[in-house]
């Protein structure tokens, strides 16, 4: 198989998006997304344990006996993610507030597992490596956007900066509540759904089954 | 990338036999353990830095001290934390101030007690013995403020929050809530600065030291003397607005800071 650094890295980004194209990490898409200090910071943090833990996993995946594989990767990813909670909390206290259990609950994030036994398993370490880089900056890239148009139309700011001047502080803009609210980014992600796959008709999915149309039987009248 | 990996890693016992499962499984464990140890000793003393930095934070915001040109350096020196005994209302030692964590203290048997539904007025279930309170003095060390952490139940969540009175205990300087999961743009709107502001100069007690306060759904009629009791709600939060008002009515009862508050007033007058 050919090598392809790039592709690895960039592919996951749009032609295989792992929350638009593969539907994962969906939860806390919609949990973080209020504002964008938390998004980013969630974004970071998945980012650095998916491709942590696809390179660590990559590294052991000879000396793994295949009954326990699963554990393995649970351990690992669950570690990492607890050092980089610890991390969050130590650096960037107030936006570890806010993000509560989010940043815990990566641990169950099906990017990172997902990475870990599709590709990090069979490959060697550094295009692992890649590969869980691009997957965290293809759930990056839709976070942000969800993000900003969340804060912007939610809250009328930007990274806590107002842009769009507030009614209630005697502004023109009457934000939307309901997009501050987790819903609202379900909706989002349906709407960029439908757009890249109108955008990019090879990722519509065939369907799994046709109804059968049964031969109308003959009544005799 | 150059030579591609062997992937027939030649070693002692096979990658699948038991002792190589048990040898994988043990030298795994032994390093996350030691990785996740070593992050969460080595940063203890950020975060615990952090947690305190961050609750005087909000004892600084609610007492006003930055409005009067203070740096927080300078507020931070005209803070006296003091913890009380609520039955009592008498001060103990002991008990550091600083590292009191309300959040804990409120469901530990062990420092709390179980109140009846009667007098569970905020729905906290339990109240803890013993609270911090914070003292703000002047630059010669008199009396000015007092700052209450108060909490209570609203639509979600217990919302935690501090309460500063005025040098007459009977006149807010502010409140503020600090933590909280209510609906964000309806009752989330607690801390909201706009409606946090409509609390400074409210009276919270009447001529008999009665509280006295009510979140009104009513246009608040500024000539009525009812007026300095009354605050306007929260517009679609009535359950919100309920609880704040119902913690408030509990802390500054006898069941909460009542003895301390008197005891207070005697020391004063």
């Amino acid at each position: 198989m050919s090598y392809q650094p790039k592709k690895i890295l960039f592919d996951p980004i749009v032609d295989n998006n792992p929350v638009i194209l593969q539907v994962l990490g969906i939860c806390s898409a919609l949990a973080v997304t209020s504002k964008l200090s938390t998004t980013i910071t969630m974004c970071i943090a998945l980012t650095v344990v998916t491709a942590c833990s696809n390179a660590a996993i990559s590294l052991v995946r000879n000396h793994t006996p295949s009954s326990i594989r699963i554990i393995v990767q649970m351990t690992i990813i669950s570690s990492l993610v607890i050092v980089t909670d610890q991390f969050i909390k130590a650096y960037a206290f107030s936006i570890s507030k806010d993000l509560s259990v989010f940043v815990g609950l990566i641990i169950t994030n099906c990017i990172v597992m997902g990475r870990a036994e599709a590709y990090a398993m069979k490959h060697p370490p550094f295009p692992s490596f890649l590969d869980g880089l691009g997957n965290g900056l293809g759930y990056s890239a839709l976070l942000m956007a969800i993000g900003v148009f969340r804060e912007l139309f939610g809250s009328g700011s930007l990274f806590g900066y107002p842009i769009l001047p507030l009614d209630r502080d005697g502004g023109w803009y009457v934000p939307n509540g309901l997009l501050l609210l987790p819903p609202s980014a379900f909706f989002l992600i349906g709407m960029i759904i439908w757009v890249v796959r109108s955008w990019k008709p090879a990722q519509v999915e065939q369907p799994e089954y046709k109804i059968y149309h049964a031969p109308r039987p003959e009544v005799a009248s | 990338m150059s030579a591609p990996e062997s992937d027939s890693a030649v070693s002692a016992a096979p990658v699948e036999s038991a002792s190589r499962t048990l040898l994988v499984t043990l030298v795994l464990c032994l390093v996350c353990s030691v990785m996740v140890a070593a992050a969460a000793v080595l940063l203890r003393p950020i975060q615990d830095t952090n947690k305190k930095a961050d609750l005087i934070g909000n004892v600084i915001a609610v007492s006003g001290l930055l409005k009067e040109g203070l740096t927080e350096e300078q507020a931070l020196k005209r803070i006296d934390a003091r913890m009380i005994e609520l039955a009592t209302g008498n001060e103990v030692t002991g008990v550091d101030p600083d590292t009191f964590n309300i959040v804990k203290a409120g469901k530990d048997p062990e420092i709390s007690t179980e109140l009846t539904r009667r007098e569970d007025v905020a729905q906290i279930r339990r109240e803890p013995r013993y609270l911090p309170v914070y003292r703000i003095v002047s630059a010669n060390g008199e009396f000015k403020k007092l700052i209450l952490p108060v909490y209570g139940y609203g639509l979600w969540s217990t919302m935690y929050g501090f309460l500063a009175l005025e040098e007459d205990l009977r006149t807010v300087q502010g409140l503020r809530f600090y933590q909280h999961a209510e609906t964000p743009g309806l009752g989330g709107e607690v801390d909201n600065p706009k409606w946090r502001a409509q609390w400074t100069g409210k009276v919270l007690f009447d001529e008999k030291w009665k509280v006295q306060v009510e979140i009104t759904k009513m246009a608040i009629d500024s000539s009525s003397p009812e007026a300095q009791h009354q605050v306007d709600a929260l517009a679609g939060a009535t359950i919100t607005s309920r609880g704040v008002e119902n913690l408030l009515k509990f802390w500054l009862s006898d069941k909460g800071y009542g003895p301390y508050l008197s005891r207070l007033r005697h020391e004063r007058s």
